[in-house]
């Protein structure tokens, strides 16, 4: 399509500009709160604005863990393990068994397909902040409130609609005919899965399962009702700690944020191919 | 299906039953059994619920009115109060600006990129960091920024000399609604961007090239070829973004949770102060269920031009 327009040289500036200023303005924010977690306090609070950074300090990271001697620290060590067994788990479960889900609507045609797949579709419609107003009320009732458990149930509920629509989309892209053959050649149905299908599907899985547990780690709204204490606290719900006093600790908070922000870049860089194929593919075709 | 207290139809049944499950049609019910267990007793069986404490005046610090029936009167309540018009109104209209704007910023960010030969893939990346940002971040993020003493906006706005007193950005309510704006504009445009994009790349030539010698100019061609051929993936991000924006939520409240003086408060901010704050479960439920309805409109909305495209592209391939 460009190939075809010929642009005028200030078209093709105007464009390279637009760009530019569309990708400061995508990234200084997020880049700013990460510079803000390795600069002192003081650097920060300074009026006038100090704009480069004077001294680079890991003393915020520090602070987060109790490493240092000026002030106590917040319990985060617990929360960033709460959280790392609580996206995991529930990401392993809901994979398993959106997994199945998804295969059951790739490969047959059963009575109430459709419906079906619309229920799963609006199950993930209901707001986060809504499900959890009668979710607090059962768990309270079940014992499960403030527990591991009780998130990773709720998290698993969450994630297994999401994971049903990707891997649908990911299986119909596989022929069916590879594993027509190879059951011609003797393997069971089961066999032909697991030989032929679920290795062509991995790659598809592995970003479905780091989207699920990237849903997981960011969920504020219901882990804020349904955790309480250390016990089962996760990173999101921690971060909300610093704002219960009557300052903000803006460094100790971008810290915090530079915690929870790195797995989520690392995870998202290695699935963005997947992501955006496995998105498309599935709504359009 | 061991107790057979009519011997005559019950072994019959459960035959059927048992045979059902042994045959091929059973496989597709069976795989998805797992999946429909969970849903059923993590979402459906507390949106029972919460159906009906919707119904009742069920107060958290009294758990006997749970079963305090007073029908439809949370429901009445609500017509006639003014703060939740405002918080219904609020959303409803944040939900619309933030979805349109997002989705037009998304087309012409798309687009651009889209002209640009060298480095596409980067760009693409680069798009990608608001999407790694979840929302409590995002909300965190931009309180620091829109911070009237030490954020950047301001900071910047001081240094340039163009201000000479503080903006108060998230202390004012129109400021307050615009900068939360920004920032799920921050945090979403991305997402159309991304998968408009993807859609602009599978473009097909040969209509842009024959409408081209037929002497179309470049609105023409875009306006009658490649926005008719975008508007599935478009479906597909405003199916996407409307599944999840609740989690607007999030960002809200931690940057203004509300305030000032109501002035930010959304049906979702102002659920959670009903339920969880004044322990009035049975109002908040009934709200809840207005927010729910809000959600599936808008899903089912783009959810059915998503189908209707896509039936569209069938015909025209």
């Amino acid at each position: 399509m460009s190939a075809m327009t010929i642009e005028k040289p200030w078209q093709r500036w105007a464009i390279r500009i637009g760009v530019f200023l569309a990708m400061l303005v995508l990234t200084v924010p997020g880049l700013w709160v990460m510079l803000t977690a390795f600069r002192p306090n003081i650097e920060v609070l300074a009026r006038p604005a100090i704009w480069i950074p004077q001294n680079w300090t890991l003393d915020n990271f520090a602070r987060l863990f109790g490493l240092s001697a000026s002030q106590q620290g917040l319990p985060v060590a617990q929360y960033f393990i709460n959280s790392l067994v609580i996206s995991l788990t529930s990401t392993l479960v809901a994979i398993v068994i959106g997994m199945a889900g998804g295969y059951a609507f790739a490969r047959f045609s059963f009575r109430g397909k459709g419906p079906m797949f619309l229920a799963f579709m609006l199950s993930r419609t209901v707001p986060g902040v809504a499900l959890s107003l009668p979710l607090f009320m059962l768990w309270a009732r079940l014992g499960i409130i403030d527990t591991s458990f009780g998130l990773i149930l709720v998290y698993m509920a969450i994630n297994i609609p999401f994971t049903i629509w990707l891997t649908d989309g990911f299986f119909r892209q596989i022929p069916i005919d590879l594993s027509e053959a190879a059951q011609i050649d003797g393997c069971t149905r089961w066999q032909a899965f697991w030989k032929i299908e679920f290795p062509l599907a991995r790659s598809g899985l592995a970003s479905a399962a780091i989207f699920a547990f990237l849903t997981s780690w960011n969920e504020y709204a219901l882990a804020s009702q349904l955790t309480r204490t250390t016990a089962s606290k996760t990173m999101p719900v921690g971060l909300m700690d610093f704002t219960a006093q009557f300052t903000v600790d803006w460094t100790g908070m971008s810290a915090m944020a530079v915690l929870i922000i790195i797995p989520a870049l690392v995870l998202t860089f290695i699935v963005q191919k997947h992501l955006i194929a496995g998105l498309t593919f599935g709504g359009v075709k | 299906m061991t107790t057979t207290t009519e011997p005559y139809s019950r072994p019959t049944t459960s035959e059927g039953i048992t045979a059902f499950f042994r045959s091929q049609k059973a496989i597709p019910y069976l795989l998805l059994l797992p999946a429909i267990l969970v849903i059923l007793s993590v979402v459906l069986v507390p949106l029972l619920l919460s159906f009906w404490t919707s119904f009742t005046n069920y107060n958290l610090t009294k758990p006997d009115t749970l079963y305090n029936f007073i029908g439809l009167r949370n429901y009445q309540r609500l017509m006639g109060n003014a703060e939740f018009w405002w918080a219904f109104g609020r959303t409803f209209l944040f939900i619309t600006i933030a979805l349109n704007l997002e989705m037009l910023l998304g087309l012409g960010l798309a687009l651009l990129v889209n002209k640009i030969t060298w480095g596409q893939r980067t760009l693409r990346t680069i798009m990608m960091f608001p999407m790694m940002f979840s929302p409590i971040l995002v909300g965190f993020q931009f309180k620091y920024i829109f911070n009237d003493s030490i954020g950047l906006v301001n900071n910047a706005l001081f240094d340039l000399g163009l201000i000479s007193q503080p903006i108060p950005w998230l202390v004012d309510g129109t400021l307050a609604n615009f900068s939360i704006i920004f920032a799920e504009i921050w945090m979403s445009t991305s997402i159309f961007a991304i998968l408009l994009l993807a859609g602009l790349m599978a473009l097909p030539r040969e209509p842009i090239e024959a409408a081209k010698v037929d002497g179309c100019n470049s609105w023409q061609v875009f306006r009658h070829i490649t926005l008719p051929f975008l508007m599935p993936f478009v479906y597909i991000a405003m199916t996407i973004r409307s599944l999840d924006v609740a989690r607007a939520y999030d960002m809200v409240r931690i940057m203004t949770n509300g305030g000032p003086a109501g002035r930010t408060e959304l049906l979702w901010t102002l659920m959670t102060r009903t339920g969880y704050q004044n322990s009035q479960m049975g109002m908040a439920n009934a709200m809840g269920y207005v927010s729910i309805i809000l959600s599936i409109v808008f899903t089912f909305y783009f959810y059915r031009k998503l189908t209707a495209a896509r039936t569209f592209m069938g015909g025209a391939q």
